[in-house]
């Protein structure tokens, strides 16, 4: 049942290789740890969490908006990808990137 | 002939049973595949008798239908239901203090019970609960001294006469009107409701903490429940729903990121931060792997009609826990056990985080949850029975039988299963709702409601 075990090898890490064969969870985790070497220790734990009670957060610098403004003179400032919702990095918001916020005038389609 | 009809009733009558079968009865909401973000349905729930059915979605729009009375004599089906109400009940708003966007989104409805003539409900979305009457208004006064009936003064030298005004018949007219609001109470996203049995009180919760409010009191609320760590570095879990118990207005329950419930007793203390009973499956630590927190975080928690059980819903599975027992469910059935292969996958699209809800039927003999495909599962408890429905617009015609749909995980797919690679995870339900006292359901897809009901002979 499991794999060919390198002499000397731990019993953890037996069976840890035995795990990955018999728990498809196990197999899971080892696919994602594969994909991002870096994922952190605490899974679930406060990154997650974090993220979750942010929800909503945005920051938007003034600073940053008129300089760049100024630096661009005419040129158009970059826009965001249509399916960026968040605003990080070298995306400087602009009014025309920004969603509609206004409520929904329209009735709701299940009425119809 | 005699014994075989008297057999039959009994099974329809007890509510659930492997002898329902259930069929399309209508659906609402458009047809084209391009959904606007605020047609995103986020909450249904009837309300206490069952006649009303409450729907919200993310654009927060409120959508009420209502059962129709007649043709109740006549065999073929039970009312259809059909708009009774819409409003818009929250507005999108921009926190600058925080800086924060706060989103029109439903989060929960709840029901109040029927005291007069008019309804009540109480809608929230993250930051904001609000009471509305529904109120029905079917005669107007006619017949002024002093107005016109288009609403103008009338010149009160021109009257010569005096009449008494009288109320006259009109179309029927159904207002919304917010009653109270109950706002800045909360720091974090409200992910319930929950009215006590009281009548009086209600709860709400977000990530961190639980307060309790009366309904006729907006400016203030209490602080029942505060797990915020003085260093939020040290946060390891979050508040993810809560619900007073149907019958001791003195008993809630909240549910955690972490897979545990916790049982509160208001009596016990003000500020009920030690639980009087903690619910928690012991885990095999073998078996721990990265996913195992994520999976198991309660997206649900529900009290049977009877206040005996409540059920919850992690990210497989349902269990059903038994108040009197702590240190494990009683009844676990698997939603989707064939997706632990691809929990991978489901962390990269961000499906693994989806929330989905539970409920039960009006004799807690069954219970109901969503999947993906747009699949719904019922377990019956009883027979240990279970099924597996499609909300799709292919079965259409009304008291059409739905088929049974089967998920092949592995190996050879038998004709009409459909493989696991082959499901639609955008199509997900994650709201689901059963009429207190009938075999009638409610089924949300992204942005359609469905209704089935039990065939009816």
């Amino acid at each position: 049942m499991s794999a060919e075990v390198p002499e000397g090898a731990s019993a953890e890490e037996q069976k840890e290789m035995e795990d990955k064969v018999t728990s498809p969870e196990k197999a899971e985790e080892a696919k994602l740890k594969a994909r991002y070497p870096h994922l952190g220790q605490k899974p679930g734990g406060s990154d997650f969490l974090r993220k979750r009670l942010q929800k909503g957060q945005k920051y938007f610098d003034s600073g940053d908006y008129n300089m760049a403004k100024a630096k661009m003179k005419n040129k158009q400032l970059p826009t965001a990808a249509p399916d960026k919702t968040e605003v990080t990095g070298d995306h400087i918001p602009t009014p025309q990137d920004l969603p509609q916020r206004k409520p929904s005038l329209v009735t709701s389609k299940l009425a119809g | 002939m005699f014994l075989k009809f008297s057999l039959r009733s009994v099974f329809n009558g007890a509510g659930g049973g492997n002898d329902i079968q259930w069929c399309f009865s209508q659906v609402k909401g458009a047809v084209d595949d391009d959904v606007a973000e605020a047609d995103i349905i986020s909450t249904v729930e009837f309300n206490h008798s069952g006649e009303l059915l409450a729907t919200g979605d993310k654009g927060g729009r409120v959508v009420i239908f209502q059962q129709e009375q007649e043709n109740k004599i006549q065999s073929h089906s039970r009312g259809e239901y059909n708009v009774y109400s819409t409003f818009q009940s929250h507005e999108p708003e921009f926190d600058y203090l925080k800086s924060l966007e706060i989103e029109e989104k439903i989060n929960k409805i709840r029901w109040l019970p029927q005291k007069n003539a008019a309804q009540f409900l109480l809608s929230t979305n993250d930051k904001t609960i609000k009471l509305w009457k529904i109120s029905e208004r079917d005669k107007r006064p006619e017949g002024y001294n002093l107005k016109e009936e288009d609403g103008r003064y009338r010149d009160p030298t021109t009257v010569t006469t005096l009449r008494v005004p009288v109320f006259r018949p009109m179309d029927l007219m159904v207002e919304a009107s917010p009653r109270r609001i109950f706002a800045n109470a909360h720091t974090y996203h409200i992910n319930s409701i929950s009215i006590n049995s009281d009548y009086e009180t209600y709860l709400s919760a977000d990530d961190l903490r639980i307060n309790l409010w009366h309904l006729e009191i907006t400016d203030r609320s209490f602080n029942i429940v505060d797990i915020k760590p003085a260093n939020m570095e040290e946060l390891t879990e979050v508040i993810t729903a809560a619900e007073f118990h149907p019958n001791s207005c003195n008993t809630f329950v909240y549910s955690s990121s972490k897979g545990t419930i916790r049982l509160c007793d208001m009596r016990a203390s003000a500020l009920c931060d030690r639980h009087s009973k903690l619910f928690e499956e012991p885990e095999d630590p073998s078996n721990r792997s990265f996913f195992s927190e994520i999976i198991s975080s309660i997206s649900d928690v529900k009290f049977s009609h009877s206040g005996r059980y409540m059920m919850t819903r992690d990210y497989l599975s349902v269990k059903i826990w038994d108040l009197n027992m702590e240190n494990r469910p009683v009844e676990t059935y698997q939603v989707h056990e064939y997706l632990r292969s691809k929990l991978c996958s489901l962390y990269e699209n961000d499906c693994i985080f989806d929330k989905f809800e539970c409920c039960w039927n009006g004799s807690d003999s069954v219970v109901m949850t969503g999947s993906y495909n747009n699949f719904f599962r019922m377990f019956d408890r009883n027979t240990k029975r279970d099924i597996t429905l499609e909300a799709s617009r292919e079965n259409n015609k009304p008291r059409t039988v739905l088929k049974p749909r089967k998920v092949c995980a592995s190996g050879k797919r038998k004709k009409d299963e459909i493989s696991v690679d082959s499901l639609d995870f955008n199509k997900k339900i994650l709201h689901t709702a059963w009429h207190p006292k009938e075999n009638i359901i409610a089924v949300a897809t992204t942005n359609n409601l469905y209704i089935f009901q039990d065939k009816v002979n």
